[in-house]
């Protein structure tokens, strides 16, 4: 997909004037957070249970290479094939061949969000292969052309009638008199038309939420059932995973998964959980004829044994966006890739670059949400700040920006030059701003008083003050 | 060099990791061990507050649950089920023996329809592995006996489960599978399911019967209730 990281700034300054968006991003504003929250009160282990699954993905992590080989091995003894591959170039091709050697003209793809990372609906298009979208999230925007705002709810800057007009659009060989207002209907009807591409389709691919060590066993966790449907009528079933998401067994599965759905959509458990090893067995009536699991690295391996190895653990659950100040005012688009909100910022320039991504870690407030939701208590404020200093070490903030932080830390590290100077600057705005107890403008920082005012000081620094207590007492 | 050499080398590069058999140790014993975590104490209580959550929890996800004395009392209750709301008298099954032992030829009317689903099935019953109390989860396994399509074809799920095969946790009902299929085997699909299928993808409304079943009824076989 197009990568518009570098156009953030463009980007939610549109979003913010979008106002069918607005309107959507309500949604997401009032549920998710309420919903997570019911769900943690009420499970007391709920903070044992993060630390849990912490440590269960560092070790992992600290030894992913033994984990990996011992996983592929327990896939091969299922009977099921397992690809490798470096790049998102790689993945593609190894995915194309596997369709191409089952004379796949469509296929139906289960939600994932490594195969929008890959870019690989495009792909298969391109060569004459038809893929379809059977989350109802990410079908809609499929019919749209789009690509996911969220990474758990793709079609959440929608409104319900936006999706309406898209269906008569698209599905035009339904009555036009067709009765559209109520979600019901359009769920139903999306249901109906789905339902035949699964039969129809020659290959199903979905992604993983787990790989398992111990038995060679991928699993996805959906709402709907689509995954599972696209993975049990089709021939063959393809799981495309990145290196990270490997565990070492059922019970550290078991653990991740108790904090995986109650902080996504404050479910305690998902409706499908789904444990996958290998092709059907002799005697199976149904399930896939062949399994293959396509291994993707696509930078990750860059990221161990650096200050953003912590961000492999992220299990993809979404609260960071859900609870995120600037994701709720611009939505997911505006961060420009596949990957939005704060664990869009830390992860998209590790996989894109900081050149490309740099502003994404600069669109945060600091106010801590993302990480104290996180169930895999991933330190995105530190990390985001990590890349803001990867970013000045590399020259690539604005001029202006770069001579004041350097003009700031010639003063910051004078610390009897900075109370001089803002003892004498202090006073003066005091005296200045004394009238309205604001500014409304001000020289040299007009790009900041644009959209917001300057409160006034109240006459000493903060310096002064407490030297002016301790005298006092 | 293939694409397996390089990420592996690439990883351990990284990690500043070499062939270290501690650590090839290590994770040899953690793999045999499968320590377990921490577990909620909700569902470590006596069999009949398990299967009473069990019960509870699964009621909160909106499937409907039923508890019956014994496994004869099931073809009368499914049969009872398509009635009351009016569905055709026809439901598709598997080979499972414990649901081929039961008195379906009482219920003169029901059709059964034999092995995987092929999508016009409007009832589907299965009977279930075991129950997880913690969530209203229940487990699932592919085969012959109980084939995954029923699971997601059909439009009322009917699943069979017994009181005794109701765990407190989510480990447990794994470490049953793992008994049952051997350490570092397992079925093709295990499937957990935790209410009828829904989507919340259009402004966060939920809707049940997304792709799969839109209603699931839960019948606890509970033949030993003070066991």
């Amino acid at each position: 997909m197009q990568i518009t990281s570098p156009a953030f700034k463009r980007n939610a300054h549109a979003a913010l004037g979008d106002a069918e968006l607005q309107k959507a991003l309500g949604n997401v504003r009032s549920g998710f957070i309420d919903k997570r929250l019911k769900a943690v009160e009420a499970l007391p282990e709920f903070d044992r249970l993060r630390d849990s699954a912490r440590a269960i993905k560092n070790h992992a992590l600290d030894n992913l290479d033994l984990y990996l080989e011992a996983y592929e091995e327990k896939v091969r003894d299922a009977g099921g094939h397992v690809h490798w591959a470096e790049t998102a170039a790689d993945a593609r091709r190894i995915v194309l061949d596997i369709c191409r050697a089952a004379g796949a003209k469509t296929v139906t793809k289960g939600k994932s969000m490594i195969t929008e990372e890959i870019a690989l609906n495009g792909f298969l298009e391109e060569n004459g292969i038809r893929p379809v979208e059977t989350d109802l999230g990410e079908y809609i925007i499929q019919l749209r052309g789009e690509h996911p705002s969220h990474i758990i709810a793709p079609a959440v800057h929608l409104t319900k009638d936006q999706v309406e007009a898209d269906f008569r659009r698209v599905h035009g060989h339904l009555p036009a008199d067709r009765d559209l207002s109520e979600h019901e209907a359009l769920l139903y009807e999306a249901r109906r038309v789905l339902r035949p591409a699964y039969f129809d389709a020659d290959v199903g691919i979905t992604g993983a939420n787990f790989l398992v060590a111990e038995t060679g066993t991928s699993i996805i966790v959906t709402n709907e059932g689509n995954g599972d449907l696209t993975q049990i009528l089709p021939k063959v079933h393809v799981v495309v995973a990145s290196i990270e998401k490997i565990v070492p067994t059922l019970e550290d599965a078991a653990q991740i998964l108790r904090v995986l759905a109650r902080s996504a959509t404050g479910q305690e458990m998902s409706v499908y959980t789904t444990l996958s090893t290998g092709p059907r067995r002799p005697g199976d009536p149904d399930g896939p004829e062949q399994y293959h699991v396509v291994l993707i690295d696509n930078g990750r391996s860059a990221m161990l044994g650096t200050e953003f190895q912590d961000m492999l653990r992220c299990i993809r659950c979404g609260a960071c966006m859900n609870h995120c100040p600037v994701y709720h005012a611009v939505g997911g688009h505006a961060y420009g890739w596949v990957y939005p909100g704060p664990m869009g910022a830390v992860l998209t320039p590790s996989l894109i670059g900081v050149d490309k991504g740099g502003h994404l870690p600069n669109a945060s407030t600091f106010c801590g949400r993302c990480e104290s939701v996180c169930p895999m208590k991933i330190p995105l404020p530190k990390m985001m700040r990590h890349w803001r200093e990867r970013e000045f070490e590399r020259g690539l903030n604005p001029a202006v920006q770069r001579s004041g932080l350097k003009l700031w830390a010639f003063f910051a590290r004078r610390p009897r030059l900075y109370g001089a100077v803002t003892g004498l600057v202090a006073p003066l705005l005091s005296a200045f701003g004394r009238r309205k107890g604001r500014f409304t403008k001000l020289p040299l920082a007009g790009g900041w008083t644009e959209f917001r005012d300057l409160p006034a000081p109240q006459g000493r620094t903060f310096m002064q003050q407490v030297a002016r207590d301790r005298r006092a007492r | 060099m293939t694409g397996r050499d390089a990420i592996l080398a690439k990883v351990r590069q990284s990690l500043g990791a070499g062939d270290d058999p501690a650590r090839r140790q290590a994770v040899a014993e953690r793999l045999k061990a499968a320590p377990q975590g921490v577990i909620p104490a909700r569902g470590q209580l006596p069999r009949a507050e398990r299967v009473a959550l069990f019960r509870s929890m699964a009621e909160k996800l909106l499937a409907s649950v039923e508890r019956v004395a014994g496994y004869d009392e099931v073809p009368g209750r499914v049969a009872a089920y398509l009635r009351e709301r009016n569905l055709p008298a026809s439901v598709r099954m598997g080979a499972d023996a414990r649901l081929e032992a039961m008195p379906w030829a009482e219920q003169k009317t029901l059709e059964l329809r034999r092995g995987a689903s092929d999508g016009d099935d409007a009832v589907g019953v299965s009977h279930a592995g075991g129950g997880i109390a913690e969530t209203g989860t229940l487990l699932l396994t592919s085969g012959p006996d109980n084939p995954t399509s029923i699971n997601f074809l059909t439009d009322h799920h009917i699943v069979v489960v017994n009181a005794a095969d109701i765990e407190g946790d989510l480990e447990s009902a794994l470490a049953k599978v793992r008994d049952r299929y051997g350490k570092g085997a397992m079925p093709r699909t295990v499937n957990l399911i935790s209410g009828p299928s829904r989507s919340g993808d259009i402004e966060q409304k939920l809707i049940l019967g997304a792709h799969g079943p839109r209603a699931l009824h839960i019948l606890v076989v509970d033949d030993q209730a003070d066991g």
